[in-house]
């Protein structure tokens, strides 16, 4: 599956059909700070990305604001 | 995993109060928590004018959203800070926005009122950039209130915010700032309007799968700034702790605004009186505000003097 990530954009491959929660566990993403995005949907920790599907982790922290 | 409230499949899980809900379900769901962050500390009324100010991210925009669906009478403000690209694209999806609503959007050039852009600010103060962005910010999110007859302005800021800022003046221990920290501040000077943050209650994941469910377009890029920023540390510490135990960040703002707050409060408040030189209100003679576009004049004034190149 491809993962798009941000800050800075880069795409990751990983095999295999996976679980969101074990995605974001081996890319070191702490659940909270994404949203995982399939197509036009959010996606929860506990549904399978099949190997041939693309997801993005988008960041949801902003910030900087004094 | 199920939507709480019908049951079908649900899009977004809300550890923190152990649930999950479906996209229609979560809308409302977000929607009656400004409901009642309005309610509780009585923002405003359907019979006042808000100032919405945006800034062309998830939180502002999907506050406006949100204010726009209950039906009130609502004008954005968007301050053009003139940080590059990222400047144009956020006014450019506030204009988007205020346009396919039908909606007034009032945009200010911090340029034209400070007399430099956020990145030259920067440079002349030798400060972090947050620093000046967030003074001129106040300062013209105020002014711009006044000027229009408005009584209070309204910001995106959610309960991450909240808890890293309270985060932040625990840390240093800066008791000054804890009376200030607050969903709603009252109008203690007649030329000062309230200032609410309606968003308080919701998170910051909770405002971004907001924002994407309603198919707001929104700048999901960081300003270029905030790399760095002591807030950011903070929110990555709390969201490690919140990992850890959800509710953690929850619990620490609420439990300070119910329990620590009220005793960090003060009979009076500090002396206000007008800046000599803009009638802005100010604890000193002269304004912060006016202060800096002095410094940012000398260092315009001594980069042009013969010699200074």
């Amino acid at each position: 599956m491809k993962v798009l990530l941000r800050n800075p954009r880069r795409e990751v491959t990983l095999a295999g059909n996976r679980r969101v929660k074990e995605i974001l566990r081996e890319l070191e993403i702490l659940p909270e700070t994404v949203l995982v995005i399939r197509g036009d949907d959010l996606v929860t920790a506990d549904q399978v990305v099949r190997d041939d599907e693309t997801i993005e982790l988008r960041p949801v922290m902003s910030g900087g604001r004094a | 995993m199920k939507c709480r409230r019908c049951g079908g499949a649900a899009t977004l899980e809300l550890r923190r109060h152990n649930a999950a809900f479906c996209a229609d379900d979560f809308v409302e769901f977000f929607r009656n928590q400004v409901r009642e962050a309005i309610r509780r500390h009585r923002m405003f009324t359907r019979d006042e004018r808000v100032l919405v100010a945006v800034s062309g991210g998830k939180d502002s925009l999907a506050l406006w959203d949100v204010l726009l669906d209950e039906g009130y009478d609502t004008t954005g403000l968007y301050l053009d800070l003139g940080i590059f690209e990222y400047s144009v694209e956020s006014r450019a999806k506030c204009e988007a926005f205020a346009s396919r609503r039908g909606v007034p959007l009032l945009v200010r050039r911090v340029a034209d009122e400070v007399g430099a852009p956020v990145p030259v600010i920067k440079l002349v103060t030798r400060r972090p950039p947050c620093s000046g962005c967030g003074l001129s910010k106040r300062y013209l999110m105020n002014q711009t209130a006044l000027d229009h007859g408005l009584p209070v302005v309204a910001t995106g800021h959610n309960l991450d915010d909240e808890a890293a800022t309270l985060f932040g003046s625990v840390m240093h221990w800066r008791t000054e700032a804890l009376p200030r920290q607050s969903p709603a501040l009252a109008s203690t000077h007649p030329k000062l309007v309230r200032r609410v943050k309606p968003l308080y209650r919701l998170s910051e994941r909770e405002t971004a799968a907001y924002a994407f469910l309603r198919r707001i377009d929104y700048i999901v890029d960081e300003c270029p700034f905030a790399a760095g920023a002591t807030s950011i540390a903070h929110k990555e510490i709390l969201n490690r702790m919140e990992d850890a135990s959800p509710g953690a960040k929850h619990n620490f703002l609420f439990g300070f605004l119910e329990k620590a707050r009220p005793a960090f409060e003060r009979a009076e408040g500090p002396a206000l009186q007008e800046c000599a030189r803009c009638g802005q209100v100010t604890t000193s003679t002269v304004c912060a505000f006016c202060k800096l576009a002095d410094q940012v004049k000398r260092a315009s004034a001594s980069a042009d003097a013969p010699g200074a190149h």
